[in-house]
């Protein structure tokens, strides 16, 4: 449903990556890995049709992305710490349902029953009542969720969703995206530093390091003589119960206290 | 000639007045009415400028505004067609070069006293009538003519169809510019007709409550509404009734004194606002 053709994108002089070659099909959840400044969230951008190719092509449905394609859910790592946002949670994911249509909101009946059932499906009952200045930032992620699966999208995009969640919400919000995606069949692309929380769930990953690109399954990709082979110098993956450590990545230096996958 | 302490019950008469009221009242309500739809778009504006933490922007255009308004009397174009000009100007520079809340404090805060200054100069330059001058700071829909009270009601009106039309999605940008510019929301065009409405408003704030206390009807009743609610349905609604209470009372209070009217506008949106703050307060404490 997503295909993108020997796709190459660059900021003026600086390619970031090229040569990229993929094809979600429906359904299927793909992290996408690598290190800060890789260009991992400039691909959603690529996707959301902010940001244009160099080279190649991305198409969506069959057709050259567009920007504001309702069909594509988006959630992103910023979180909405405000006391001066006039929303509760679920105006939050009503925002998602018609926040791009003009005036004011009618038919509220109807448009009320559309929210119960989304903050329904992300189990968010709790919480949707409650400003959502005062949510914690996994409490707002499990909403966004539900705001993105607002319009029923074919595809879901998200950028460092688990960035500043505690492990416990880290696991929630991860199994959350796995069953709403399960449920809709819906394709989801996952930027995130470390892959660990989704790991179980993932069924192919595509990992950014010096300007190029792998794309396999978890198995295939994050090996040690794989992510060396990318990285141009040696590289130690480490599998330790079930979690996957990458030691030894040319970057680590910018993140002291080790590189996770 | 011996002057005397002015004892209390003149200095009550001074501020609350209420002999021939009557008369007064139909003599000037169309100010009234100007000071409701002034509180209407207010209250409605500002639920946006808390959501986009514009407050501090809102002061700066007011200053501008004031600029306009003393080069207008001064050139002899008037002073509303001058306020209009000066803060639509404001506005447009604010939200072009201050797309994100650091970049716009540090443009507002360099703008604003250049705004001050120059209306100053204007004002010293000018050889009318000294009520004015001081109005345009301080607040003067009393004094101003019903042609006057015409061309802001008018636009009051527009700024708040205008505002009906863009509600949602200014809002979903406001609040959470990320996804609404994903989920196909006009982001950037809705941030000019945003600040030009703003601008329009401030204008029109600027003849009635005067430049230095447009916060008063822009930010306050807002500010309280926020204080007790959260729902995007009650908080501009709260927000429009704040502001409208406090325009129209002020105007009301105001009639028959001697004093300025922003006065009156200004307290009691400040005696709102301390109501909300404890009503938040105790609820907190019952919820604990």
């Amino acid at each position: 449903m997503l295909s993108l053709r020997d796709a190459s994108l660059a900021y003026g002089p600086r390619v970031l990556w090229s040569g990229l070659d993929l094809e979600i099909r429906p359904g299927e959840f793909v992290a996408v890995l690598g290190a800060n400044g890789a260009g991992k969230s400039s691909l959603l951008k690529v996707v959301l049709g902010q940001v244009p190719l160099r080279a190649g092509t991305v198409r969506f449905l069959g057709q050259p992305v567009r920007g504001g394609d309702r069909r594509i859910g988006y959630v992103p790592q910023q979180t909405l710490a405000d006391d001066a946002v006039p929303l509760r949670g679920r105006d939050l994911v009503a925002l998602g349902l018609d926040g791009h249509r003009w005036g004011v909101p009618l038919r509220l009946r109807r448009r009320s029953e559309a929210v119960d059932a989304l903050v329904a499906s992300v189990h968010a009952e709790a919480t949707e009542r409650s400003p959502v200045g005062r949510l914690s930032g996994g409490e707002q992620q499990r909403l966004r969720v539900a705001q993105a699966l607002a319009g029923d999208p074919r595809l879901l995009l998200f950028d460092e969703p688990l960035l500043s969640l505690d492990l416990a919400h880290q696991r929630i919000i991860s199994d959350l995206v796995d069953e709403s995606r399960r449920a809709h069949d819906l394709a989801v692309l996952f930027v995130t530093h470390d892959v660990n929380p989704v790991l179980a769930a993932v069924d192919r990953v595509l990992y950014f390091a010096n300007g190029r690109v792998r794309v396999g399954t978890p198995d295939e990709v994050l090996r040690s003589d794989v992510l060396s082979a990318l990285y141009g110098s040696p590289v130690d993956v480490i599998r330790s119960h079930g979690r996957v450590i990458v030691a030894g990545a040319p970057d680590s230096s910018h993140h002291p206290e080790g590189q996770d996958a | 000639m011996l002057v005397l302490p002015m004892d209390s019950d003149d200095l009550w008469g001074q501020i609350f007045d209420f002999s021939n009221y009557g008369e007064l009242l139909a003599l000037l309500h169309n100010s009234v009415i100007a000071g409701a739809l002034l509180g209407i778009v207010g209250g409605l504006i500002g639920v946006f400028v808390m959501a986009r933490d514009m407050p501090f922007a809102v002061h700066g255009i007011s200053e501008l505004s004031f600029a306009g308004a003393s080069a207008g009397l001064l050139l002899g174009i008037g002073v509303v067609p001058g306020s209009i000009a000066g803060s639509l100007l404001a506005a447009l520079l604010i939200g072009a070069l201050g797309s994100r809340a650091r970049e716009r404090n540090s443009i507002t805060a360099v703008l604003m006293p250049f705004g001050l200054g120059l209306g100053i100069l204007c004002l010293a330059l000018y050889q009318g009538r000294s009520a004015n001058k001081f109005g345009l700071l301080t607040g003067q829909i009393v004094a101003i003519d019903n042609p006057q009270i015409g061309t802001l009601a008018t636009i009051c009106v527009l700024v708040t169809i205008g505002l009906l039309v863009v509600w949602r999605p200014l809002l979903f940008a406001s609040v959470d510019p990320q996804v609404a510019v994903a989920r196909g929301v006009p982001a950037r065009f809705l941030s000019v007709v945003f600040m030009l409405m703003l601008g329009l408003t401030i204008a029109v704030s600027v003849q009635i409550v005067g430049a230095l206390l447009v916060l008063s009807l822009l930010v306050t009743p807002a500010a309280a509404a926020l204080r007790v609610s959260s729902s995007p349905l009650l908080v501009p609604l709260l927000s429009v009734a704040f502001a409208t209470v406090s325009t129209v009372g002020g105007i009301l209070l105001a009639l028959g004194s001697s004093i300025p009217i922003s006065p009156y506008i200004t307290t009691i949106s400040f005696l709102i606002y301390l109501v909300c703050r404890l009503v938040a307060r105790s609820r907190r404490r019952v919820r604990r």
